[in-house]
This record gives C-alpha cells, structure tokens and sequence, in this order.
C-alpha cells in the first residue's frame, strides 16, 4: 500500500488529506495515472509536483509499498 | 539550546524574537522583511486568508532557503518565520530577518529568501472574497510550474 498526501485545492476537492493505493512498486508517473482514473474530481494531478521524503522528485521515481508521497499544487505562501 | 531559526507556525509572529535568533556580534547590519495580509488584490476585496503548509516539508525548505543565502553570502545569518491557519487583513504571514556583516548582504538575502519562499516552499493561501473564496496558484493558476519543476538555485 502507498499513501497518497493531498494539500490545498487537491485536498479539499478530494474531500480527505490522503488517498491509498495498492500497489507493490510504482512510479510517480503510475500514481498521477491512479488519481486521474479513480479521483476525476481532483484538480491538478499532472501539474503537481511531487515529493518523498520531503523532497521534490521525478517523475520516473519509483515509490515501493508502505512508502508514501505528497503532491504539491503550485506554491502561493509569502 | 539553540533556538530553531525556521519555523512554520499558527501563532501570530513576533518579529522581535525572530531579529534576536540572527543578532550577532558580527553583524553590522540587520534587515527584516514582513509580509503581510493585502486587503485589496486587482480591484477584489479579501476579507481574509487561510494559509495551509506540508509543514515538516515547508520547515526543510525555509531551512535549505537560509542555507542558499548563507552560501551565496557568506557570514549572513537567517531566520524565517511563516504563519498558517487563519489570518485578518494586515496580519504578518512571513517574517524574514537576515543579518550580516556589511549591509548590502542583508539586503540581497532578505530579497532572495521571499522570492524562494514563492517557488519552493510548500504552502498555500486560500483568499476569502466578499463573493466566495479560491486557492491561490491552484484553480486561478497565478503560478505554475512553467518548466514542470520548481527550478533548484542556479544564480
């Protein structure tokens, strides 16, 4: 299983902070495919960045079950 | 202990504290930046704000930020602090201090550090208007990530 963080707009349209998928071995590529498919209704999942470990990461980055990885919709602080 | 100089918060800010965390015996300069909350935004009245972080995310950022300035400035000290939560008209949202031996560094850092806050730190402003509310850089695409990465450092 890999946690799915949302933030913001994706959270709020989402309806809950975290999402679940079952998956052994994915790429950040494979997940934004996962939330497109069975979260329509979450705005952004191509154009957030994603991170792991606190850290932004490729798309081509492998998350492995148990792992966990934040999407970030573009940044408005300050 | 040393107090820890980047910090994502509720409280309101106290900048007074944030400008002790940098003073410095080799310091000749001091600058502090303070953002605060604008009522009037292109024409629409904000009545208030929502700020939201990843806040362990958002403190590694401010961190790397103060690291950069530090880097690029050598002998500057940073200290950043940002509030989150729910915040009125002319609330502060970030306080910046950075000091350094010779002004001109304190300057540049304190310019420096807003300016990444606005590309690499993970927080996000919902602005409540009199007619609804909206995330900011989200739905209304104020900012995005033209090259599909928030760009690493390359001055």
């Amino acid at each position: 299983m890999i946690r799915i963080l949302l933030f913001a707009g994706m959270k709020e349209a989402a309806g809950t902070d975290q999402l679940e998928m079952e998956a052994e071995h994915v790429s950040v590529s494979d997940i934004r495919l996962f939330m497109k498919e069975n979260y329509p209704e979450i705005p952004g999942t191509e154009r957030a960045m994603a991170a792991v470990d606190e850290e932004f990461v490729p798309d081509q980055e492998i998350i492995r079950a148990g792992g966990t990885v934040a999407f970030i919709p573009p940044v408005s602080g300050g | 202990m040393e107090q820890k100089r980047y910090r994502v918060t509720e409280e309101p800010l106290d900048s007074g504290a944030i400008i002790q965390r940098v003073t410095d015996k080799n310091a000749g300069a001091v600058t502090v930046f303070i953002g605060t909350v604008r009522e009037m935004t292109k024409g629409k009245r904000t009545l208030s704000l929502t700020y939201e972080a990843y806040v362990p995310m958002a403190e590694k950022k401010l961190a790397q930020i103060g690291a950069e300035i530090e880097e690029k400035w050598p002998g500057t000290i940073t200290s950043i602090e940002h509030r989150i939560g729910s915040l009125a008209i002319s609330d502060a949202a970030v306080v910046i201090a950075v000091s350094s031996p010779h002004r001109d560094a304190s300057f540049k850092g304190s310019r420096f550090a807003i300016e990444r806050i606005k590309e690499i730190v993970p927080i996000w402003k919902k602005e409540h208007w009199e007619d609804g509310s909206t995330w900011i850089g989200d739905q209304l695409e104020t900012t995005s990530y033209a090259e599909g990465a928030p760009e690493e450092d390359k001055s």
